[in-house]
């Protein structure tokens, strides 16, 4: 116990000095099983078989430079076997931070956290072997060809490309073509989908993305999201992130997490229930004035930009702000209440924070 | 040979596609002046650019108006970035023409450079020097006399009400204090155009909102903003857009004739409905 505390503290000390490619290149290095491990985790996978939250995080936390910055505030939450939980949140959030934990890359300054039972300190190597792992920041090898890359993986987790082709085929068939070509000559959303294929191909019971579709165009996104929904159906949690509130609903559950904090976890239909303001759409012939006469308007708690039009909470009477909007001479004037979005969600969270 | 154009070479598609200019009758409308030298906006006729046999950018034809808001947005391949690097002046255009704040993108790159801003969420400021360090430098960069510098900077953080950050590192401050940053000193030195690379990526959407105030602000002041993204929404707040596929315009509009034209909601719709037209594979 004490030897791999240590292995990973010094581990952990290290990556500091490595650059963070490397450090996240680590997460594929698993050293082998003695065979005591072996039966352990046998144990624990049939045990884990029956429960259903395959990851389990309570109360962590995590400070950078001497305490000074907390990236990570008393987070909780579970992920069930067969559920797409998402993290939905601005960079510097401490999305990263938390895959980062429960990947076993860095410690945990307090509170703890089970990935299929296993804890992130002690049980890192179990963890490592039974994970799959896309960081944000495209770690395979530059210089390596999807062909190579995926090759690569498969051996160092101690599979072949064939054994698990199945888990993979949907995404490969896209990249197939270009099998040859270096990874760092690929464009953002091919890497996207081989990083995907390698954290794949060793049939992980849990699979981290962290910000998998951030750059990508919006058709590339739905593609990828309609992977992951059918994934899915396979024995596997899936812990995903992502800046954009619409992939929100994409996810089984969501958290809104801000500042190291998450703000509220739910359904994606959940929350939208939940929001309990009078929400307005209101458009106008000239929406940079509309916004600005917005400001203005006393009977309201919040506008903004929404599209191509503004989202409006309405203290007072839809009518007396129209007559209001047409005074200042503005036209074409429509003011209807609507159902908030996830996007409304978040920044009604961060007007209340 | 960059690693860019390298890329894009090995990309040769095996039959070369022949695509077609598109005129956009509303542009009849631009005002008179457009592609004069030192005003504003900025116009392209048929600019072409091939790597080997590979046509990146196909015959794109377009102006902006001096102070528009004009979105550039196309799936990932397009050929976005090229299109983009050639009016920045950083790339020689194969064929066409292009003005660029009324500057010729083959003779007159370095006039272009001078006259336009240009903000990337991949870099913008140095990290390690401080906010007031960073306007310095590009200031000075941009030719700027020190004694232009100051004034300016004290009514920019002012405005920003960045005073008490002024001698703090940039590195220390949130992503969204960095971004906004980042456009006000792209558009220090008042250049005619500023080119907005992805600009809000990974920010929070109150955050994103105050950054489209800014850009707001400067195309009132008259500076001509031309920005891509993947946010949908930001395509929205645009005054027109264009939507590249496989190397041409193949829409160009403002966003609420493109909803109509394509029966579409939103702009969410009218991208899936073009851009999956794209044959090219990345």
């Amino acid at each position: 116990m004490y030897s791999q505390r240590h292995a990973i503290r010094k581990l952990n000390k290290s990556s500091t000095v490595l650059d963070s490619a490397s450090a996240e290149k680590l997460i594929a290095y698993r050293s082998p099983l003695t065979a005591e491990q072996k039966e352990l985790t046998a144990d624990s996978s049939s045990f884990i078989a029956e429960q259903t939250a395959y990851i389990s995080v309570s109360r962590l936390s995590k400070s950078y430079e001497k305490a000074s910055v907390l990236a990570v505030d008393n987070v909780s939450f579970e992920v069930n076997r067969g559920e797409i939980f998402g993290l939905i949140g601005p960079d510097g959030a401490g999305k990263t931070s938390i895959f980062r934990m429960l990947t076993t890359l860095i410690l945990p300054d307090s509170g703890s956290a089970t990935v299929l039972g296993f804890d992130v300190v002690k049980d890192f190597r179990e963890i490592r072997s039974q994970v799959g792992y896309m960081p944000g920041r495209f770690s395979l090898y530059q210089d390596l060809s999807i062909e190579e890359n995926l090759n690569f993986y498969a051996t160092i987790f101690g599979t072949t490309l064939e054994e698990n082709f199945h888990l993979i085929h949907d995404i490969y068939v896209q990249i197939e073509p270009f099998k040859k070509r270096k990874a760092g000559n690929l464009s953002g959303g091919m890497k996207q989908k081989l990083a995907l294929c390698c954290a794949l191909i060793h049939k992980p019971r849990v699979l981290f993305l962290d910000e998998p579709t951030t750059g990508i165009d919006p058709v590339s996104r739905k593609e990828l999201w309609e992977m992951l929904r059918k994934l899915k159906s396979q024995d596997i949690a899936i812990l995903a992130s992502t800046p954009y509130m619409d992939e929100a609903l994409m996810c089984d559950r969501i958290g809104l997490i801000n500042n190291g904090k998450i703000m509220t976890i739910d359904t994606p239909q959940g929350l939208i229930e939940k929001y309990d303001k009078p929400l307005y759409a209101v458009s106008a012939d000239n929406i940079a004035r509309l916004l600005r006469i917005l400001q203005e308007y006393p009977e309201i708690e919040n506008s903004y930009a929404f599209g191509d039009n503004a989202h409006v909470i309405l203290q007072g009477r839809s009518t007396d702000l129209k007559r209001y909007l047409e005074e200042k001479g503005l036209r074409n004037i429509e003011i209807i209440p609507i159902k908030a979005t996830v996007e409304d969600c978040f920044i009604n969270s961060l007007s209340e924070q | 040979m960059n690693k860019e154009e390298k890329y894009i070479t090995r990309h040769k598609p095996k039959s070369q596609k022949i695509g077609n200019s598109i005129s956009f009758p509303h542009l009849g409308k631009v005002p008179k002046g457009i592609g004069a030298r030192g005003v504003g906006g900025l116009s392209a006729t048929n600019l072409t650019k091939r790597f080997g046999n590979f046509t990146a950018v196909d015959r794109i034809t377009f102006e902006v108006k001096q102070g528009e808001i004009f979105g550039f947005l196309g799936a990932n391949g397009a050929g976005k970035t090229t299109a983009m690097r050639m009016l920045c002046g950083l790339l020689k255009p194969t064929s066409g023409e292009a003005t660029v704040a009324g500057f010729d993108v083959f003779k007159e790159q370095e006039e272009i450079k001078k006259n336009i801003g240009y903000m990337s969420q991949k870099f913008s400021l140095y990290e390690n020097m401080t906010v007031r360090e960073n306007i310095e430098f590009f200031g000075g960069v941009y030719g700027l006399k020190m004694s232009e510098i100051k004034p300016r900077m004290d009514s920019l953080l002012n405005k920003l009400e960045f005073t008490d950050v002024r001698d703090k590192l940039v590195q220390s401050l949130p992503l969204g204090w960095k971004q906004k940053l980042a456009f006000s000193t792209a558009i220090f030195h008042e250049p005619q155009i500023v080119f907005l690379d992805e600009p809000t990526s990974g920010v929070d959407p109150v955050t994103r909102r105050q950054f489209w105030d800014l850009i707001y602000d400067a195309s009132e002041r008259g500076i001509t903003v031309f920005v891509t993204t993947h946010y949908m929404d930001e395509a929205e707040y645009c005054n027109r857009i264009s939507l590249m596929v496989d190397g041409r315009i193949e829409a160009l509009d403002t966003p609420k004739n493109l909803k109509t034209e394509h029966n579409a909601n939103s702009m969410n719709e009218v991208f899936y409905a073009l851009a999956r037209k794209a044959k090219r594979v990345e």
